[in-house]
């Protein structure tokens, strides 16, 4: 009998596998709310699956009454705009100040210390900070991204700038390269596949910085409309939303990995399990 | 004059004496090889030759002139590996220097001046033999196909002096011998002066026309590092092929970009294994 690390499901087995979880879940919750409807027709906790797509259709193809938006729609756009801005600022300065503390030794001695200690702060507790400062607009919901994920991406940018071998520097100033040639032919085209991991890291995170903002200080959003239905127990609403907000996540976080898998022939990754 | 000039110098790390009182006078085409115990500082010798690093006492001088403080194109390298970048193909790693010379800004070449470059790089990329493997990234490459690579690429901006640490170290035999041929036939056909670092005591006597020893003449028990290694043995090897009859060789471009334009490789043509 061979070990069981080096037992293997195959192909079909593994796809079988993967998907049984799933159900379990769904089977799951279907008999809860079976036995739960049994003994109270009006259980708000573990609604029928059926309320679901009835729900989810109102929401999202149906206009709401008071604002005359559809609402699904209008809470995701809203969503994906402070996300996206927020991302692309945070990973703005992860390049910039990651590149920055990780090849230049002035700048290292400078940031490298701050950036250590910002990291630790934990986000949340700025948030208040932020909408004080920013006041209760979209600014101070992006910048709460930005600073929740910042930190991260600029150290690990910047440790996988130290990384790349010294050898490669020298070389590259044998060839004749200044500063900036480095920086733009040597070191950026390297560090991008590792970025695109370490957002595919950072989009866990920025959704919950999102979705607290949201929570707290909103008038649409997905994370706002799930806390404002909250008061009334809306089950139907909420767990279509979540499922929503995670099929846009795992479809986010699957295109970066396309990307990177296309983008970079020349890094060898080689690890499926990512 | 002679092409580089060590004279008297010392280095240090805290306090162990790495390197002491080395003096050395080097003309243009010479073909050093260095060999030496592990660890008796032949790569912090190449490091000094390179302004990656600076002597602690004494001076190197280039054609009579102290070095610039940093590498620059002067002096190409070939190290035992990362000498090439792994995310250019080939060609492009051969291209990248014209590439830096020329653009600036962009480091990146386009249109008419991108296709002169890469014809200058068809001619080096043929002299080491990789021309099919042309558009394949380092990954995909053997060893020696990479340290092949690495020389074609540190030869596209002429060096006059080129450093080779190790650089055949993991190769095997036959590969070796393939080396040593296109290295000599390089060195022939550019006229650059040549360090190269080994450990292999054949490959320093067949390849160059001096043998550097380094070793420690004076070793203390209790302090290793208090004394440094040396030039202990100076061996001319053979006569100079620059001044045996029937062997042209080009001058030794300066820099610029008329020295980077077409250089014929006299006897580069031949592919090797
Ligand atoms: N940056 C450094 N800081 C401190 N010590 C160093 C540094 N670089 C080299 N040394 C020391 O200098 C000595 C010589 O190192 P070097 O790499 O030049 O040896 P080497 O002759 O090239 O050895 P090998 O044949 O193993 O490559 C070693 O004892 C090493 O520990
Ligand atoms: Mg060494």
């Amino acid at each position: 009998m061979a070990r069981l690390l080096n037992r293997r499901p195959g192909r079909l087995a593994a796809m079988h596998l993967a998907v049984a979880p799933f159900l379990l879940i769904v089977l799951a919750y279907v008999a809860g709310s079976a036995v739960r409807l049994a003994e109270n027709p009006n259980d708000k906790l573990l609604p029928a699956p059926a309320s679901f797509v009835e729900t989810a259709q109102r929401m999202a193809f149906e206009a709401d009454k008071r604002s005359g938006d559809y609402l699904l729609w209008s809470d995701t756009a809203a969503s994906l705009e402070r996300l996206g801005l927020g991302l692309a600022a945070g990973v703005a300065i992860g390049l910039v100040l990651g590149i920055a503390i990780g090849l230049l030794p002035y700048v290292t001695a400078a940031l490298r210390a701050l950036v250590a200690v910002v990291s630790v702060v934990p986000p949340l507790a700025l948030l208040p900070i932020l909408f004080i400062v920013f006041g209760l607009g979209e600014t101070g919901k992006v910048v709460l991204i930005i600073v929740g994920i910042a930190p991260f991406l600029v150290r690990d940018v910047a440790l996988r700038v130290g990384e790349i071998p010294n050898e490669q520097l020298i070389k590259a100033q044998t060839l004749g390269a200044s500063t900036w040639q480095i920086v733009t032919r040597v070191v950026l085209p390297q560090i991008l596949p590792r970025l695109v991991d370490a957002v595919r890291l950072s989009l866990g995170p920025a959704w919950l910085f999102l979705i607290a903002s949201e929570a707290i200080a909103a008038t649409d959003g997905l994370g706002y409309r799930i806390f404002l239905v909250r008061r009334y127990l809306a089950m139907d609403v909420i767990i279509p939303y979540v499922a929503w907000i995670t099929l846009l996540a795992y479809t986010m976080d699957l295109g970066l990995r396309s990307l990177s898998r296309r983008a970079f022939p020349w890094a060898v990754t080689g690890d499926s399990r990512s | 004059m002679s092409l580089i000039s060590v004279r008297n110098v010392w280095k240090t790390y805290g306090d162990d004496v790495v390197l002491e009182r080395l003096n050395l006078e080097v003309e243009r085409h010479e073909f050093c090889s260095i060999v030496g115990a592990s660890g008796c500082g032949k790569t912090t010798f190449l490091r000094m030759l390179l302004s990656q690093e600076r002597p602690s006492r004494g001076e190197i001088l280039l054609d009579g002139e102290p070095m610039d403080e940093e590498p620059n194109p002067d002096r190409g390298v070939v190290f035992q590996r990362y000498s090439v970048f792994p995310h250019l193909t080939v060609q492009d790693n051969v291209i990248v220097g014209l590439e830096f010379q020329q653009s600036r800004l962009l480091g990146r070449l386009f249109g008419a001046a991108r296709r002169r470059a890469v014809e200058q790089a068809e001619e080096m990329i043929e002299a080491v033999g990789l021309t099919r493997a042309r558009a394949a990234y380092p990954a995909s490459l053997s060893g020696g196909m990479q340290q092949r690579l690495a020389i074609a690429q540190a030869l596209m901006r002429r060096p006059k002096i080129l450093l080779l640490d190790e650089p055949f170290g993991a190769l095997d035999p036959g590969t070796r011998a393939a080396m040593h041929e296109l290295i000599l036939r390089l060195w022939r056909s550019t006229g650059m002066t040549i360090f190269l670092v080994t450990h292999d005591l054949s490959e320093g006597f067949q390849l160059g026309t001096r043998l550097l020893v380094f070793d420690k003449v004076r070793v203390d028990p209790d302090a290793p590092g208090a004394y440094g290694a040396r030039v202990t043995y100076d061996l001319r090897l053979k006569q100079r092929p620059f001044d045996a009859p029937g062997d042209t060789v080009p001058d030794p471009a300066d820099d610029g970009v008329a020295a980077t334009a077409a250089v014929p490789l006299a006897n580069a043509q031949a592919a090797p294994a």
